[in-house]
C-alpha cells in the first residue's frame, strides 16, 4: 500500500533508532502529543526500539478521553429523549457517564446511531423531518472543520431538525497547560499531525519560543514517529528549540486555509473543561449565536449539570504525562477496557488502553 | 491553571465508585465474539446448562449416539445487508454450519433451516435466499432434511434471520478440541484475513467506498479431510475464525489449552484492498471475521505436511506457519510485529469501534 508500507518498513525504523542511540548523550523526556501517536507506539513497541534514556510520555491528545463527564451525562440524557436520534463516532459509545454510557442508554430504547462523518447526521435529519437528531461534535482541530461544515450546511438548507453538542478542544492551551506545570518534564513535542494538517504549526512556533521547547510536528506511522523522535533529540543535544515538520507530506506551514475559515465563521473559542484536567481558558470551541438554533444545549434546554469524576482514577496526571499508565494501582485490575474507571482506558488512542492492549505483561 | 489532583489521591482508598462494567442488559458488544460474549456464556449459560460435553467449549458437541460417534452444532445468521459481494445469508448458513463441524473434524451430513421472517419481507428475496442455500447445501454435499417458519410483526425483525443445525459423522480415531494445544505446536492458517467483515462493512449503507472486496465464505470441509488425511493424526484442534476474527480464536485455544501463543505478523496474509478498508475505518483485520478460512494447531514433526497438503487444495492456496505454542503465561496471546518488537493481541472488550480521527 503506498504511503502506508514504506513508512512502516523496519529496515528504515531500525536505521532511525540506530541514529537515535548514536545522537544521545543523556536522557530525554519526549511527550507524544496526540492519542494516534499513542497507539502506533504502543502497537509496534517503538518504545523497545529506543535506547533506553529516551522516554515516551503520553499527551492529552485523545478526544475521547478529555471530553467532560457531565457532557457524555449529557449525551445520555439527550439520547434518551422521546422523538431524538443521537448520532456519534463510535468510540465516543462507550465512554462511562456517571451511570452508564450510549451503548447502554441503547440497550435501554435509546436511537443511537454510529456515523462516520457528520454529513451522515445531516442525511438522517433530512430523511426524518419528524425527529430532532443530535450529532455528538467531539475532537480537536482535526475534526471541527467537518463539524463546522454539517452546521453551516444545516443552516444553509433549513434543516432545522438537526443540532450538535459541542465539545471541541484545542491542542495549543493544553500544551501551554503542561509547560507551565512546575512539576512539567517534557523537554520535547511530538506535534500533532492531523491536527496541524487543518491549523499549520504558526501556533507551535510561539509555544517553542516563550518555552525553549523543540516541538517536531509528525505524523502516524511508526517511521514518522522514529523519525521526529531522531529529529527532537537532535536539537535537544543541539541545545535548539525549533518547530520543525516531519510530516511535510500533508503538512504546510499556513495549514488549510478553507477549513479554518469554516471553522471560524461556525465556532468560537471559549474556556472548556477537559476531564480529569479541569477547565483550561480559551482552549475549546463553542457555536457562535447565529448557529444557537442548531445548538443541542439550546434545543434541549440544559442545565449545566456538576458532576464529580471518580476521584481514584489519575487520568489528570497521566494526561498531563506525569505518571504512566502502569504506575496508576487500579491499573488492569480495577480498571480495564471491561469496566472503565476513567476515560483514558476507553478508546483505542487513550493512553491506558493502549497500554493495556499491548504492554501489560512488559 | 487547574490544581494538579496528586495531592487529592490516596491509592489506599482505590475503590471502583461505578462499576459501569457490570452490565444489566444486553448491548451490542456481547454478540461480538470478544471479552463480553465470552462473560454471557461463563455468567448466564454455563451455570445451568454445564454437562461435559458443553464445557469443553468447541463449536460443536461431539456425541456417542449407539456407537456411532456423532458431531452436533448450531449457529443462526442476522447478517445485513442479505446480499454482499461473494455470497448472502443462505449460503453463509450453509457455510458456517458446515465449517463449525468440519472444525471438530466430522464430515457434514445433514443440516435444519429455520427461518425468522419480518412482516412483508418481500417473497421473491426470500426465494432467492432459500435457492442460494440450495445450492450451497448440494456444493458442500449436505442436504437439508428438516425446518421451521416463523413471522414476526414488522418492526421486530430485520427482514430474515435464519437458525441452522447441522449433523455430521465423525471420522474413527480424530479427536479435535481447543484444549489440546501443546507446546511446540506450530499454528497453521489457511489464507488471507479479514474478507468477509471488510466487504460486509463496505457493503453497508452509510459507508460509501468502493472497493472490490469479495467475502471469502466457503464451506472448508474438503480442505479439513485433506488436512487431516495428510496429518498422521497430529492436528490438535481446528477453528474457523469467525466473529472476533483471528484473535478470538487464537485467544480461545490458548485458553484452553493453558499454553500461550506467539504468531508472527509478517506471516499473517492481508490482501491489499483489505488493509486499505481497514485503515480507513480504523480497524485491526486480527479482529474482523473470516467465513472460509481456519487457523489449526499441528504437531511440530508434521506441520510441513499438513501445509503442504492445505495449498494443494483450492481453499488453502495461501496457507503459512503463522506461529507456534508455547509454555507459560496461558491464555495470553503475543505478536512478534515487522519492528521485532512484541505486542499483545488481546480480545477486543466489546465491538471493535471505528475511532474518531
Amino acid at each position: 500500500m503506498r504511503y502506508v508500507d514504506e513508512y512502516r518498513d523496519p529496515q528504515i525504523a531500525h536505521a532511525l533508532a540506530g541514529k537515535v542511540a548514536c545522537m544521545a548523550t543523556r536522557p530525554w523526556v519526549l511527550m507524544e502529543v496526540c492519542g494516534g501517536q499513542t497507539h502506533t507506539l504502543m502497537r509496534y513497541g517503538i518504545g523497545d526500539l529506543l535506547p533506553k534514556g529516551i522516554e515516551l510520555v503520553h499527551g492529552p491528545g485523545c478526544p475521547v478521553c478529555v471530553t467532560p463527564l457531565e457532557l457524555i451525562d449529557q449525551a445520555i440524557h439527550i439520547a434518551g429523549l422521546p422523538g431524538v436520534i443521537f448520532t456519534s463516532y463510535g468510540d465516543m459509545l462507550r465512554v462511562p457517564g456517571s451511570h452508564c454510557d450510549l451503548f447502554q442508554a441503547r440497550a435501554r430504547g435509546a436511537d443511537v446511531r454510529v456515523v462516520y462523518s457528520p454529513m451522515d447526521a445531516l442525511n438522517i435529519a433530512r430523511e426524518n423531518p419528524a425527529k430532532k437528531i443530535v450529532f455528538f461534535g467531539v475532537g480537536f482541530e482535526t475534526t471541527a472543520p467537518a463539524n463546522a461544515m454539517a452546521v453551516w450546511e444545516a443552516r444553509r438548507q433549513g434543516i432545522a431538525n438537526f443540532s450538535m453538542l459541542v465539545s471541541h478542544v484545542l491542542v495549543p492551551p493544553a500544551m501551554r497547560l503542561i509547560l507551565e506545570s512546575p512539576k512539567n518534564r517534557v523537554q520535547g513535542f511530538i506535534g500533532p499531525g492531523h491536527v496541524c494538517t487543518i491549523m499549520g504549526f504558526r501556533e507551535y512556533q510561539e509555544l517553542a519560543d516563550e518555552f525553549h521547547v523543540p516541538i517536531v510536528v509528525a505524523g502516524f506511522e511508526p517511521v514518522d514517529l522514529l523519525e521526529a523522535i531522531s529529529m527532537l533529540v537532535a536539537q535537544l543535544e543541539e541545545g535548539r528549540a525549533e518547530v520543525e515538520n516531519q510530516y511535510s507530506r500533508s503538512v504546510e506551514y499556513k495549514g488549510n486555509i478553507a477549513a479554518q475559515r469554516v471553522m471560524r465563521d461556525v465556532f468560537t473559542v471559549a474556556d472548556r473543561k477537559w476531564r480529569g484536567i479541569g477547565e483550561i481558558a480559551q482552549s475549546g470551541l463553542v457555536l457562535r449565536k447565529e448557529f444557537a438554533a442548531h445548538n443541542a444545549e439550546r434545543v434541549f434546554q440544559l442545565e449545566s449539570l456538576f458532576v464529580e469524576e471518580p476521584k481514584e482514577c489519575i487520568s489528570a496526571l497521566v494526561l498531563q504525562g506525569l505518571k504512566k499508565p502502569v504506575d496508576c494501582p487500579a491499573f488492569g485490575k480495577r480498571c480495564t477496557p471491561m469496566s472503565p474507571l476513567g476515560a483514558p482506558m476507553v478508546s483505542a488512542e487513550g493512553a491506558c488502553a493502549a497500554w493495556y492492549q499491548y504492554k501489560r505483561h512488559a | 491553571m487547574p490544581e494538579i489532583l496528586e495531592a487529592l489521591i490516596d491509592p489506599a482508598s482505590f475503590v471502583c465508585p461505578t462499576p459501569i462494567g457490570v452490565l444489566d442488559r444486553i448491548v451490542l458488544g456481547h454478540g461480538s465474539g470478544g471479552r463480553l460474549s465470552a462473560n454471557l456464556l461463563r455468567d448466564v449459560f454455563l451455570p445451568v446448562f454445564s454437562n461435559p460435553v458443553l464445557d469443553r467449549l468447541d463449536d460443536q458437541a461431539v456425541l456417542d449416539i449407539g456407537g456411532a460417534q456423532l458431531a452436533f452444532t448450531t449457529d443462526s445468521f442476522v447478517v445485513k445487508p442479505l446480499f454482499f459481494p461473494g455470497g448472502d445469508i443462505g449460503s453463509l448458513a450453509v457455510h458456517g454450519t458446515v465449517n463449525d463441524l468440519a472444525m471438530g473434524g466430522a464430515t457434514p451430513l445433514y443440516m435444519s433451516a429455520a427461518f425468522i421472517i419480518e412482516e412483508g419481507f418481500p417473497l421473491e428475496t426470500l426465494g432467492r435466499v432459500a435457492f442460494s442455500m440450495a445450492e450451497a447445501a448440494n456444493a458442500a454435499g449436505v442436504t437439508i432434511v428438516t425446518g421451521d417458519t416463523k413471522v414476526v410483526e414488522r418492526g421486530k425483525g430485520d427482514g430474515v434471520f435464519i437458525n441452522t443445525t447441522g449433523i455430521g459423522i465423525m471420522r474413527p480415531g480424530v479427536r479435535l478440541s481447543a484444549s489440546q494445544a501443546r507446546p511446540g505446536d506450530r499454528v497453521l492458517l489457511s489464507g488471507s484475513i479479514g474478507d468477509h467483515g471488510t466487504a460486509i462493512m463496505a457493503s453497508r449503507e452509510g459507508l460509501e467506498f468502493e472497493t472490490t472486496i469479495v467475502s471469502d465464505s466457503a464451506p472448508l470441509h474438503r480442505l479439513v479431510a485433506d488436512m487431516l488425511a495428510a496429518s498422521n493424526n497430529s492436528v490438535r484442534c481446528m477453528r474457523d475464525p469467525t466473529r472476533g476474527g483471528l484473535s478470538s480464536s487464537l485467544n480461545e485455544i490458548a485458553e484452553a489449552s493453558g499454553v500461550s501463543i506467539e504468531i508472527e505478523e509478517k506471516k499473517i496474509l492481508v490482501h491489499g484492498e483489505v488493509r486499505g478498508a481497514c485503515e480507513l475505518l480504523g480497524l485491526d483485520p486480527l479482529y474482523v471475521a473470516n467465513e472460509g478460512k481456519l487457523v489449526a494447531i499441528v504437531a511440530p514433526e508434521c506441520a510441513d505436511a499438513v501445509l503442504e497438503a492445505m495449498r494443494r487444495n483450492v481453499r488453502g492456496e495461501e496457507a503459512a506457519i503463522i506461529g507456534t505454542v508455547q509454555r507459560g503465561h496461558a491464555g495470553l496471546v503475543t505478536m512478534r510485529t515487522a519492528f521485532g518488537s512484541s505486542r499483545i493481541v488481546d480480545l477486543l472488550p466489546g465491538d471493535q469501534l471505528p475511532r474518531i480521527c
